[in-house]
């Protein structure tokens, strides 16, 4: 047995560990399921440790951390349930499917919470555009969210994606979903004991063997014998599942839910088990397939999509069977709960596996001694040169630069509509508005990450990100509740990329306790590396907030004769920036400080001048700076604007820094908005006056003027050309 | 005023149908795909999405299920049926209305705001609008592109049965979405009462999703009754 634990990856001292655990040596089966239950993707061996330090309660938090999604309380009795995850091996190895399944996963978490869901946000990351393996695996990935979320009819409504060196090999694939519940109506994973678990939705096969295992290590040259290990997605079954269980819940029918996904019924039992403080007995016999001659181990590991674990309340089995067979699906006892905390596995009559559910749910964890990558330390701290360039043409090139480019091209292919809850559609605001129908009730969600911050600086990266999802979700007029993460990061057994993984949680540490915004759900993606390249360090935030709906803010000029103003200050910085990276093509140098206390105060003053009606029209200065920012002002309804920039230089028209935010007033009402940023302390400056078919920035070097039309096919083309083409 | 609302599995937009018919007064009611009576009704609703995961083709398999026996009934006897994407889709399918609607010529899903013009508002449908009026309403399909033997065309065309059209909102040359010949966007029946279109008059129904243009279609359908 230690041979095969050798051959399949388990490490000597883990084996050992197995061993005394068990009491006894494990016999093939076990170890295939500690194989699982131990890799980093299902027990964060090395994440866990770091994780605890999240600030985690909330006033609106109805669920943390632990369960299939958080859940936080919006009003009126609803509450949102949501969560981020990642699929990036599957979609490295077939970018179709491996997205589709990413999106099927995401909606049976939302589901296994008693939630419909209600809207998908998609977080990507890719190589250089001009490559071809980065346009194949954008137009894979692009076309597999829409294959599953735009037939399952859930609304694609936002996201973020980047193109960057550092992803070349490993494309990030996350996905995020939010689902809308009535709080009574909250699941959780759990079984009283002596109830049978149901088996629901898709028949088992041979596919998605060792997913989990396969997302816990590094991608090798040989991807296309990885193939199996990549799970296959049916929406329409999806859809059928989802409807079913939700009437299942809505009926009442049921007091546990669970999806089945990575490491399949072995992960979805065992943990159902150990979080009822109970064992449970899995006869493998009753396990509905579509394959012949199938052995415990594929039963038990394989990742087959479209499956869920229900409990029934007692007495309610005939009536949950009829639900799913209503809608033509399978819905099977094949377990029941037992007071021995083991797993305990039959096949034919036999046991094949009985291991405590303790031992297989609490894996042992790692604290390693981290260390600074010395080359990070030295990009960080070039110092930036004098860079000369024509600002009239920095703006149209940096509209056109792959990861300031209009998305239009990509939320296009995404049905953004189905539900129609979507106040805010894609390219309309700083973030998606979805609408509580029956309500005024507004939830706002926005993902947010800066690769190139996150490289140069992984702690203060992830702080921006934060702090960014949460200023977007402000600037449409909404309070931020709570935060999802999805950490992508490089392998922790390296100094270099254990350290990333530390600074990155202690940077959301910082920024969540300091926003006040807490930590509901997560995902863990390591092991993103090859040829001993990491990635980036990537903590994908997505934030939800809360509005009144009537009250939100686009990001477009509406009217001419508004006056616009700046929170913030004017200069940027130029370290870590896409007009550095323009320019000089390099990466390099300290990224933007971030003053969380001056962050939050502008976040909140925002939200003051929207709730006030002070203002309907807002966007925050992000990547590209403020001319960025203004020209994206003027693409939704082609209104111009005048302004004047004080500031000399490159700083002032393209630096970037955070705890910035636009929006304009009525003139009649200037005074009242200017005041409420006096009487916060706020920095702010009257830039100019809405209005014409150009933008004009009069600067101390000049009068640069650009049409909205020569702006606006600069912006729109560069994406357009790699989808499309 | 009571509607049918057909729920084949995997259809969609039945949800946003029964929001649109409601917001208009219309009491609505699912129907499931097994149903095979229609008695009650006055109209029938057959909703977007992808219904049976639109395999073999799009509605090629809901155009076979029970229910549709007893919606060719109801459309024989004069009564109101419209089918809204899939919905459209499955009414060609089934031989309701001509034509067929084949992928997209970008071969993409497309999902945005296109404009469609009024062709006609001597129906119930479309009676709430001044004739040529260009509406604003939102598209989600891809496979949207309507087509026809030149002699159907023709027929179409003689006969008054194109009733929405795709037209540009401002100046824009690319308004056709997907290649639908002489754009296209949905036709009616000869006796008026079967109405086929891909754009979604549902999901513009409310000052908070951002368009109302969809609300007046459903409102026209009210107001045949009180007639």
């Amino acid at each position: 047995m230690e041979a095969l634990a050798k051959e399949i990856g388990i490490p000597e001292g883990e084996y050992r560990e197995i061993v005394q655990r068990l009491g006894r040596e494990p016999n093939r089966v076990e170890l295939l399921l500690f194989k699982v239950m131990w890799s980093e993707h299902c027990a964060y061996k090395n994440s866990r440790p770091l994780l605890k330090a999240l600030p985690k309660e909330g006033e609106a938090v109805l669920q943390g951390p632990g369960e299939n999604a958080g859940v936080v309380r919006v009003g009126e009795g609803w509450a949102v349930a949501f969560k981020i995850e990642s699929h990036n091996h599957p979609s490295a190895v077939e970018p179709f499917q491996g997205a589709a399944t990413g999106v099927g996963g995401i909606l049976r978490d939302i589901m296994s919470m008693g939630a419909r869901p209600i809207a998908l946000l998609d977080s990507l990351r890719f190589g250089p555009p001009e490559e071809a393996r980065s346009r194949y695996l954008l137009k894979g990935v692009v076309s597999g969210i829409a294959f599953y979320g735009n037939a399952i009819g859930v609304p694609t409504v936002g996201g973020d994606l980047y193109f960057h060196e550092g992803y070349r090999e490993n494309p990030l694939v996350n996905a995020m979903c939010l689902g809308l519940l009535r709080e009574e109506h909250l699941k959780r994973s759990r079984a009283s004991l002596g109830r049978p678990i149901y088996y629901a939705g898709a028949k088992t096969g041979r596919d998605g063997i060792g997913g989990a295992a396969f997302a816990s290590r590094e991608l090798k040259e040989e991807k296309a014998e990885d193939r199996p290990a990549v799970q296959v997605g049916d929406p329409f079954l999806g859809k059928l599942l989802m409807e079913a269980t939700l009437e299942a819940i809505e009926l009442d029918l049921v007091e546990g839910v669970q999806d089945m996904g990575a490491a399949g019924l072995t992960s979805s039992l065992s943990e159902l088990a150990h979080k009822s403080g109970l064992g449970v007995e899995l006869h493998l016999d009753l396990v509905p397939t579509r394959e012949e001659g199938m052995t415990p181990e594929e039963l038990l590991l394989s990742e087959s999509q479209e499956r869920m674990v229900l409990v029934p309340k007692e007495g309610k089995e005939k009536a949950l069977e009829e639900v799913f067979g209503r809608w033509g699906l399978d819905c099977v006892p094949v377990a029941r709960t037992i007071p021995e905390r083991v797993f305990r596995v039959l096949f034919r009559g036999e046991v094949v596996a009985e291991v405590p559910t303790e031992a297989l749910a609490e894996a042992p964890t790692y604290v390693r001694v981290g260390r600074e990558d010395p080359e990070v330390r030295r990009l960080r701290e070039t110092p930036i040169p004098p860079l000369e360039a024509d600002p009239q043409e920095v703006l149209r090139r940096l509209l056109a630069s792959p990861n300031l480019a209009s998305r239009e091209a990509v939320y296009e292919r995404y049905d953004h509509q189905v539900g129609t809850r979507t106040a805010l559609l894609p390219g309309k605001g700083d973030a998606a508005v979805l609408w509580i129908k029956g309500t005024r009730l507004g939830v706002a969600a926005k993902v947010d990450q800066n690769p190139r911050y996150s490289r140069l600086h992984p702690r203060l990266g992830a702080m921006h990100a934060l702090a960014e999802a949460c200023r977007n979700v402000s600037v449409v007029g909404a309070k931020p509740l709570a935060y999802t993460d999805g950490l992508n990061l490089g392998s922790p057994e390296t100094p270099e990329g254990y350290h990333e993984l530390a600074e990155t949680i202690a940077g959301l540490k910082e920024a969540s306790e300091a926003l006040g915004v807490p930590v509901v759900s997560g995902n863990v993606s390591l092991y993103n590396e090859s040829g001993g390249k990491r990635i980036p360090p990537t903590a994908m935030v997505g934030v939800v907030g809360v509005l009144e709906v009537d009250k939100r803010a686009e990001m477009g000029f509406r009217r001419p004769g508004e006056v616009l103003l700046l929170i913030g200050e004017e200069r940027g910085e130029l370290g870590a920036s896409e007009v550095l990276y323009l320019l000089t093509g390099k990466e390099f140098g300290h990224p933007p400080r971030l003053d969380l206390g001056r962050e939050k105060a502008v976040q909140e003053a925002i939200r003051d001048l929207i709730q006030r009606g002070l203002t309907r029209t807002a966007h925050d200065v992000a990547e590209g700076g403020l001319l960025l920012a203004l020209a994206e002002m003027t693409f939704p309804y082609g209104v111009g604007a005048t302004v004047e920039v004080r500031e000399e230089g490159l700083e002032a028209l393209f630096g970037e820094a955070p705890s910035r935010v636009l929006f304009t007033v009525e003139k009649t009402r200037l005074q009242e908005a200017t005041l409420l940023l006096e009487e916060r302390g706020l920095p702010y400056r009257v830039l100019g006056e809405t209005g014409g078919k150009s933008l004009t920035v009069l600067t101390p070097g000049g009068v640069l003027e650009w049409s909205l039309e020569e702006l606006l096919s600069a912006w729109k083309a560069p994406l357009r050309e790699v989808l499309d083409g | 005023m009571r509607w049918a609302i057909v729920r084949f599995p995997g259809a969609n937009c039945d949800e946003d149908a029964r929001f649109a018919l409601e917001k208009a007064g219309i009491r609505a009611e699912f129907v499931w795909h097994t149903e095979r009576d229609l008695r009650g009704f006055d109209g029938v609703f057959l909703p977007g999405g992808f219904s049976y995961g639109d395999y073999l083709r799009a509605g090629a398999l809901a155009a076979k299920s029970p229910v549709m026996e007893a919606v060719r009934r109801f459309a024989e006897e004069g009564r109101y049926v419209v089918g809204v994407c899939n919905g459209f889709q499955i009414l060609t399918e089934a031989g309701l209305l001509p034509g067929a609607l084949l992928a997209n010529l970008n071969l993409h899903f497309t999902c945005k705001e296109v404009g469609v013009r009024v062709e006609r508002n001597d129906l119930p449908f479309t009676r709430l609008y001044p004739r040529g009026q260009v509406l604003r309403l939102p598209i989600a399909h891809g496979e949207g592109r309507y087509y026809a033997d030149p002699e159907t065309l023709a027929r179409l065309e003689g006969e008054g049965l194109v009733v929405f059209r795709y037209a540009p909102l401002k100046d824009e040359a690319d308004y056709n979405p997907n290649g639908s010949l002489h754009d296209i966007a949905g036709i009616v029946s000869e006796k008026g009462n079967v109405l086929g279109m891909m754009p979604h008059p549902e999901r513009a129904v409310d000052e908070v999703l951002g368009n109302t243009d969809g609300l007046p279609f459903f409102l026209g359908l009210v107001r045949e009754v009180a007639r």
